[in-house]
């Protein structure tokens, strides 16, 4: 496979602020690579740079072989992008929109196919500034397929929608992986990159912290699977001496990290057998998200004692 | 430049604009409204007589009674003699919110028959200065004549009066090439203005950065719709002017220069404007400051030679008073060369602003 973005030692300053310090990356064709992080964090900026629409301060970057600033008008033919908050002319309806495109591009309409495939009704009345926000967000995703592109760009493509307009837009993706394109895909939705993804990086002020698969984010950064068992926390000392597995009280339930797979029938069958109350158990995992929490309340503070105004960036 | 790219584009922003009942307003129905407005009120401008309020210390002399009979012979005036016990003339003038007035002196017919020097006293308001024009032309025509007469000399030398471009023109005939240089400014710019400053903020040109489309091209569509905009506004308002009002305008070939090379030029001022300002609202209050010096001097309301001369000037530096002059050249004088010398001029400043306004507009971000 070869490489379809290749970023290097990335940086972007304005003015003392560094919103991408010094990141690496590499997405392959064909995958979908989910970049995570929280507001500010320096996502669409990196992602402005690889469209082609912003320049960077320093450090090499490569979109499908070229440099996306200097050969930015030969990119945008292979390249699709929904920006962020993506908006359009107001007065212009969805096929006109599309046909717009389609003449600027210089590739036939093909209005009927897309509205379809994005699951936009194709309603003449309804101008751009009368869509809802999930219709919008359909519509900038047919306007980034219009030119038939190899790699699309989505900033944020469902902040803000309700989950099935989300669903509707998951579904598009998917299709775009499918037909081999590559997705380099922003979004601060957790569940969506789990869902999505084939590769994940998580950056925080201007940094990248994590990278890998999900599943090898979670292994590395996760803490290990928990028993959680509702019921009397007399039992916490008792059960800890019994078994030599760290158990706590976390959130009203008694929790009991599992080291070895026969543990967590070892701890039932001695609550069972030792008399304590107890209603119901079951298993716990980090997901994404609680690995995502951990991993930027952590890089905050480290940066906090580095930078006390680095967070503002 | 793609000429593909181009018509995708204008047919969009065609649409855009047609499905925008403001836009239309002000290109086409506020003209016409300034028209009918401006119309109505100056009808009769180019025939008023001005009143002159007479105070004759000359105790009604034959000679200052056919002095006063050859002033309103002239047309130019109505002589109204209020009593001379009716106290200081100027006081009186101030009073009743007249603008002029005439004062002939005790002795005026013992100076003309002793042939001694004498002076008649012209009161006239500076605020109204075309009237103010017109007395003291009836009055020195008068003087001129008598003086000839006593001098004993038989008049040689006479003229007889008619407007410039020896056809009469009223009021309407000059506001209507005023109107069409009004609205070549008013739509072109405020809608850069508008467009550059807020399609910035909703990133629209952003998106439009993504597509193949160049800044030229985008240009040259915006631009194309403008010119068409400002030669339909122009039919129109030529339409209205002779149905409604009879005025003495006509489609002349000379004006079709303007309405290409005037939208040009004030699509690159709004696109100026629009690219310095931070905020939408800040771009429209610099178009306002550009608009309302350019609506009043330039000629589109009031000839520009009516006005002081330090005005003159000051309306010699803005490129509307070109446009309205080539405009009043070619529709009502048929002034080619005229035309041709404005013609030049708006297009070396189209250029200059054009070039300045591709050069500091961006669609890329820093």
């Amino acid at each position: 496979m070869t490489a379809a973005v290749v970023v290097k030692n990335l940086v972007k300053t304005y003015g003392a602020v560094r919103a991408v310090d010094g990141i690496d990356f590499t997405i392959e064709t064909g995958e979908v690579f989910a970049f995570l992080g929280p507001n500010g964090a320096g996502k669409t900026t990196t992602v402005e740079i690889l469209e082609g629409i912003r320049p960077s301060t320093s450090g090499e970057v490569s979109v499908l072989g070229k440099d996306p600033w200097k050969d930015a008008r030969q990119l945008q033919q292979r390249i699709g992008v929904i920006p962020q908050d993506f908006h359009f002319f107001p007065k212009l309806k969805p096929r006109e929109a599309i046909d717009l495109y389609s003449g600027l591009f210089g590739v036939p309409s093909r209005a009927t196919e897309l509205l379809d495939r994005v699951e936009l009704p194709d309603k003449d009345e309804a101008l751009f500034e009368n869509l809802s926000g999930g219709q919008k967000q359909k519509l900038g995703l047919a306007l980034a397929l219009v030119n038939d592109p190899q790699l699309c760009f989505l900033d944020e493509p469902t902040t803000g929608l309700d989950p099935r307009a989300r669903r509707a837009i998951w579904a598009v993706i998917r299709g775009l992986k499918a037909e081999g394109r590559t997705v380099f895909l922003t979004t601060h939705y957790l569940e969506e990159a789990q869902l999505l993804a084939d590769r994940i990086a998580i950056i925080n002020l201007g940094h990248i912290i994590a990278a890998g698969t999900p599943k090898d984010i979670i292994q590395r950064y996760g803490r290990p699977e928990r028993l959680q068992i509702v019921g009397d926390p007399a039992m916490v000392e008792p059960l800890r001496r019994q078994v030599g597995l760290p158990v706590e009280v976390q959130d009203g339930s008694v929790s009991v990290e599992l080291h070895a797979k026969g543990d967590a029938l070892k701890v039932l069958s001695w609550v069972d057998s030792s008399g304590y109350r107890y209603s119901s158990f079951s298993t716990a995992q980090d997901t994404l998200e609680d690995v995502f929490i951990r991993l930027v309340g952590a890089s905050d503070h480290s940066a906090m004692d580095i930078a006390p105004e680095g967070d503002a960036a | 430049m793609n000429g593909r790219r181009i018509r995708s584009y204008f047919v969009a922003f065609a649409k855009g604009y047609i499905r925008n009942p403001i836009g239309l307003f002000f290109t086409l129905i506020f003209p016409i409204i300034l028209i009918l407005i401006f119309g109505a009120v100056f009808a009769n401008a180019g025939s008023s007589v001005v009143p002159l309020y007479v105070e004759n210390l000359d105790h009604d002399s034959p000679a200052s009674v056919a002095f006063l009979s050859a002033l309103n012979d002239t047309g130019a005036v109505q002589v109204y003699v209020i009593s001379p016990t009716a106290g200081n003339l100027s006081a009186y003038l101030a009073k009743n919110s007249e603008t002029a007035g005439l004062l002939i002196p005790d002795g005026f017919e013992s100076a003309l028959v002793a042939k001694t020097p004498v002076d008649v006293v012209v009161f006239t308001n500076p605020a109204a200065a075309s009237q103010a024009g017109i007395v003291i032309g009836a009055v020195q025509g008068v003087e001129s004549a008598f003086n000839l007469k006593e001098a004993g000399g038989s008049v040689v030398v006479s003229s007889s009066y008619l407007n410039v471009g020896s056809r009469i023109f009223t009021y309407i005939d000059y506001l209507i090439p005023g109107l069409i240089g009004f609205s070549i400014l008013t739509s072109p710019m405020f809608s850069m203005v508008n467009i550059s400053s807020t399609w910035k903020r909703d990133k629209l040109f952003r998106q439009l950065s993504l597509t193949p489309l160049t800044r030229a091209e985008w240009l040259t569509a915006a631009m194309i719709w403008y010119v068409l905009l400002a030669i339909v506004a122009a039919l129109v308002m030529i339409f209205v002017g002779r149905t409604v009002f009879g005025a003495h305008v006509s489609v002349v070939p000379w004006m079709f220069p303007f309405l290409v090379a005037g939208p040009v030029l004030f699509v690159s001022v709004g696109l100026l404007a629009g690219s310095v300002s931070k905020t939408p609202e800040t771009a429209a209050v610099i178009g306002n400051v550009i608009l309302f010096p350019m609506m009043f001097l330039s000629g589109t309301f009031f000839p520009v030679s009516g006005f002081p001369q330090y005005l003159q000037t000051v309306a010699h530096v803005l490129p509307l008073y070109y446009v309205i002059d080539g405009l009043n050249d070619g529709i009502l004088f048929g002034n080619s060369v005229g035309a041709l010398r404005d013609l030049v001029i708006v297009l070396i400043v189209a250029a200059v602003l054009f070039a300045a306004a591709v050069s500091v507009f961006s669609w890329r971000e820093d």
